[in-house]
């Protein structure tokens, strides 16, 4: 169990500056994802945090000690790696043995003839046989103890993988993209079964992942990083509904928010697409992006702003409608909840949004406060104009 | 309307008829065809290999001499001849020694030198061209040059060894280290091929393999080897190993050059033991029982590569 | 193993070994070089220097090619390496081809024919060839140093497995343009395969270029000689005594691919090791 503080992390590889000064402060027993695209720097930071690439500048504290020249198998880390990094030679009872056998025998021990005519060593390998089991049983992989690697599909791989980190017992696991090469349903089941996991182990979670969704449904805090700056962290709800930047609204939410130019009037009245939102904001006048979630875009027929429908897509449960409206680049998506009552495709539709629901981000992409006006004046206005 | 379904049945069958006269292409012409571009092939593998394989058999229970009018079957005659010859038996046990010496030592600095170089960025390109050099130039000519090198007077290793202060040797003329020159020369020459080969192996090693090896806590080098490089290699070893060792068995050019099997055949190899029976002294008969021999060793090395093979790859 | 910014002391080790590993490998060349470049007088005296005191790379040149025609023997070696490489492809593309891509009786039975003879070793079938060349009166001419080599099983294999790559669909569309099975195999299969063709080429030219055995055996004029028995021959004429055009022979018979090594490593080594690929 630990806690694990990054200080000022900074990476480059050659003249390419991989993290740009990271901070974060992650609390003993939590489980917290970092998430973002590809190439953001998220699988460094956490080599970095493994200790298994230096940094170029800035400190890592684990239980409030620098683990800087601290070698990766004695920061008692674990790591699942993507491709679960499994020895194809040894048997899965052996894979899961190789780090209580690595810390517990010493090189001659482990010497192919010679070690196991040692005294010490039968009874060390009896100890090491009884929590190879116990993991085993644990994550239901008992039965396969002899088989090898190659024997195995994939699930079974990565509960192996699994395995081996738990085994070791260590204060923290960390977990990169181990679900990226299992199909929809397992990583499905999967993410369920690591959660799961936490739960019984208490122990700390790092998680990368490129998947938001899986951030989400998983962990108790997401650490959201772009093009190697933590640009925010917080719960999942306070990612989805409170982004302090365009491109963690942009990151986090499928489909994509919806992001409307608009302008911020100097009566401090929002603008967009020539229609007043009633949300005020005390920010001087000038451009913004608005911001609003699929699920908040109401369709209408008295709705203030209007366009086509250019695209349909029904998931049964619920559908999302494509409006293609002058002055948008990209078609405006509004979750319908209803797929019984879509629209027609080409047919002309209104559609409009409640005040609370924008999201206003500046020019440079920073989040605007504002405030909504009560929804019975919003109501007359539409009503008017 | 009835036009246009005729003229739409008419576009429905064009492809059909198409597709038949394809498929027809594959099989009837396409056959005539294979036949025509595989026949060079067959008939100079049938004359130029099989056919010899079969004619150096037979080739073996007859005492056939290159000139003579006419030959008789003898059975097993050259056989026994060889087997009570002790001259046979100096060559294979020469061979023997040839192989056990070169193929550890080829192999093993083979694996080395690729290790090393692997383990660090500068300068792989220029490494990996200096030690396969060797095995790129013409093997006589440099043989030529390492018997020069190796001249009792004038020779550069006698001459480094005198200025170290220690006794000098007539390596090639000496029949107790004869052989072994020969041995320093073949390792010499095959250690780039085996480093190569090495080197493909290493890097086709999964990264993360050696990063969980990391947290597990393989701390040295040696342990990392053990652990993932040694396991990760045994397919590529096998292979360098069983090539290396159907190589030397072949061991000829050096002999024949620089010591024609003395000083008193403690040089002599089987390859040039054949030689010579076969084109020194025309003894076809005999000379195709020698390499019945020969051929027996190499294809008992093949098998056990395919054998070994099977076991040893390891699906990651 | 890896350190912050600093020389890290493994770096150095490693380069320490490997330059004194590459010296050794370089040792011959080197020597080569010196000895001939030296006059008569440098090399038989027992002082060992590297550096000659007089210069004299270009007297042994000239009298090493006064004793031997060695533009002869290069242009023998060029001649037959081109012509085995040639006729091998006309050979094996054709056969690689239908194996890979025609169906018809016989097939696998054929290829695994194919498969087994890349297990016989040259010398195996040394005595009947020879025997036959013999019958055929075809000794010693450049004809019986090239024929045995027409067939090459093991171009055969590696360009089967190329060929098996290319997609079907490319072959049919050649087929309806009007294009024969034999002109497939110049026009669509030999285009797309350059880069293995290049590959088995080299190590074609380089193991017949360096055959020493085979030419030995079937060779006795000296105008035919290839250069590994030409500077096996200069050796035995000169008996332990010029040296320096000795091995000033003995460089410009490993220049021609020593240069060209030099000028493609990657493709050389990619070559030359293609037995691995198996």
């Amino acid at each position: 169990m630990a806690e694990i503080e990054i200080r000022a992390l900074r990476k480059a590889f050659d003249s390419a500056e991989v993290l740009k000064g990271v901070d974060l402060t992650i609390e003993d027993g939590e489980f917290i994802s970092l998430v973002g695209p590809s190439g953001c720097g998220k699988s460094t930071l956490l080599r970095i945090i493994a200790g298994l690439e230096p940094q170029s500048s800035g400190e890592i504290l684990i239980d409030r000690a620098s683990v800087d020249g601290v070698r990766p198998s004695a920061r008692n880390l674990a790591m699942v790696f993507q491709s679960y990094a499994l020895y194809p030679h040894l048997s899965v009872f052996d894979n899961i043995a190789v780090p209580l056998r690595m810390k517990r025998l010493s090189t001659l021990e482990r010497a192919p003839l010679v070690g196991q005519l040692l005294p010490g060593r039968r009874r060390v390998e009896r100890a090491i046989r009884a929590d190879v089991e116990r993991v085993a049983e644990q994550l239901e992989i008992s039965s396969l103890l002899k088989r090898k690697p190659g024997q195995l599909s994939g699930g079974q791989r990565q509960r192996v993988a699994v395995g081996r980190a738990i085994v070791r017992q260590p204060r923290a696991f960390l977990f990169d993209e181990p679900l990226s090469n299992l199909d929809a349903k397992l990583r499905a089941h999967m993410r369920a079964e690591i959660a799961q996991l936490h739960r019984q182990l208490k122990t700390t979670f790092i998680y990368v992942t490129h998947d938001q969704a899986e951030a989400m449904t998983m962990s108790g805090r997401i650490a959201v990083m772009i093009a190697g700056e933590l640009i925010q962290v917080g719960t999942p709800t306070a990612i989805y509904e409170d982004p302090h930047d365009i491109r963690v609204a942009e990151f986090v939410g499928t489909p994509k928010i919806n992001a409307f130019p608009g302008k911020i009037r100097s009566d401090g009245w929002l603008e967009v697409l020539g229609h007043t939102v009633h949300a005020a904001t005390s920010s001087a006048a000038g451009e913004c992006r608005v911001c609003v979630r699929p699920e908040r875009v109401e369709l209408s027929d008295g709705g203030a702003l209007s366009g086509t429908v250019v695209h349909l897509e029904n998931l049964g449960s619920e559908a999302f409608v494509h409006i293609g409206s002058a002055g948008m680049d990209a078609p405006v998506v509004a979750r319908v909840n209803d797929p019984r009552q879509l629209p027609a495709l080409g047919a002309a539709i209104s559609y409009g949004f409640a005040p609370d629901a924008v999201r206003v981000f500046d020019a440079g992409g920073k989040r605007i406060a504002t405030s909504a006006a009560p929804r019975a004046e919003w109501l007359r206005e539409m009503a008017v104009g | 309307m009835a036009e246009a379904a005729t003229a739409l049945d008419g576009v429905a069958v064009a492809p059909g008829a198409k597709a038949r006269a394809f498929s027809g292409l594959r099989q009837a012409g396409g056959s005539r065809a294979a036949y025509a571009l595989t026949a060079p092939a067959i008939v100079l593998m049938l004359l130029m290999l099989i056919g010899p394989l079969a004619g150096v058999i037979a080739l073996s229970f007859t005492d056939y001499q290159l000139g003579a009018p006419s030959f008789a079957w003898i059975g097993l005659s050259n056989y026994r001849e060889m087997f009570a010859d002790r001259v046979f038996w100096i060559s294979l046990k020469n061979t023997l020694t040839y192989v056990a010496v070169v193929v550890p030592g080829a192999v093993a600095l083979g694996l080395g030198i690729a290790l090393l170089i692997q383990s660090g960025t500068g300068l792989r390109g220029l490494y990996r061209t200096v030690y396969f050099l060797p095995v790129m130039a013409t093997l006589i000519a440099m043989a030529i040059v390492w018997e020069f090198m190796l001249h009792p007077q004038f020779g550069l290793v006698n001459g480094l060894l005198r200025a170290a202060g220690l006794q000098s040797h007539s390596w090639l003329q000496d029949r107790a280290t004869a052989l072994y020159a020969l041995c320093v020369i073949g390792i010499w020459q095959a250690l780039g091929f085996n480093m190569v080969l090495f080197l493909a192996g290493l890097v086709s090693i999964p990264k993360h393999l050696y990063d969980a090896a990391e947290l597990d806590g393989a701390e040295s080098a040696w342990s990392r080897f053990r652990l993932v490089t040694w396991p990760m290699l045994g397919p590529v070893t096998l292979f360098v190993v069983v090539i290396s060792a159907i190589r030397s068995f072949q061991v000829f050019d050096t002999v024949q050059v620089l010591t024609k099997g003395g000083p008193s055949k403690s040089s002599e190899v089987l390859i040039y033991t054949m030689y010579a029976e076969g084109f020194e002294f025309f003894r076809s008969g005999y000379a195709a029982a020698l390499t019945v021999v020969f051929l027996a060793f190499l294809l008992s090395l093949t098998l056990l590569k395919s054998v070994l093979g099977k076991r040893e790859v390891h699906y990651a | 193993m890896r350190a912050l910014g600093h020389i890290h002391p493994w770096s150095v080790i490693r380069h320490v070994l490997l330059l004194a590993g590459a010296l050794v490998m370089l040792t011959p060349f080197i020597w080569m070089l010196s000895t001939a470049s030296k006059p008569q007088t440098e090399i038989f005296s027992s002082d060992l220097h590297l550096i000659p005191y007089h210069f004299a790379l270009w007297d042994n040149l000239r009298a090493a090619f006064a004793r031997a025609n060695l533009w002869r023997y290069l242009l023998n070696g060029l001649i037959v390496t081109v012509s085995i490489f040639a006729l091998q492809v006309l050979v094996a593309l054709p056969a690689a081809y239908a194996f890979a891509k025609l169906r018809f009786l016989g097939r696998d039975v054929l290829f695994t024919l194919v498969v087994f003879c890349i297990l016989i070793p040259p010398q195996a079938t040394a005595i009947p060839v020879f025997l036959l060349l013999h019958r055929l009166g075809v000794l010693d001419s450049y004809v019986a140093l090239v024929l045995p080599f027409t067939i090459s099983v093991f171009g055969i294999f590696l360009m089967r497995q190329f060929f098996k790559t290319v997609p079907d669909d490319l072959i049919d569309a050649a087929r309806m343009d009007g294009i024969s099975e034999f002109g497939i195999v110049w026009r669509v299969m030999l285009p797309t395969a350059i880069p293995a063709v290049t590959a088995f080429g080299i190590f074609s030219v380089v193991a017949h270029w360096n055959d020493y055995f085979w030419p030995l055996i079937v060779l006795n004029s000296e105008h035919l000689q290839t250069p590994p028995l030409a500077v096996a021959q200069f050796r035995n004429n000169e008996a332990g005594t010029n040296y320096g055009p000795l091995m000033a022979a003995a460089m410009v018979i490993i220049a021609p691919l020593v240069i060209a090594f030099l000028f493609a490593q990657r493709r050389f080594i990619e070559g030359i090791t293609l037995t691995g690929v198996k």
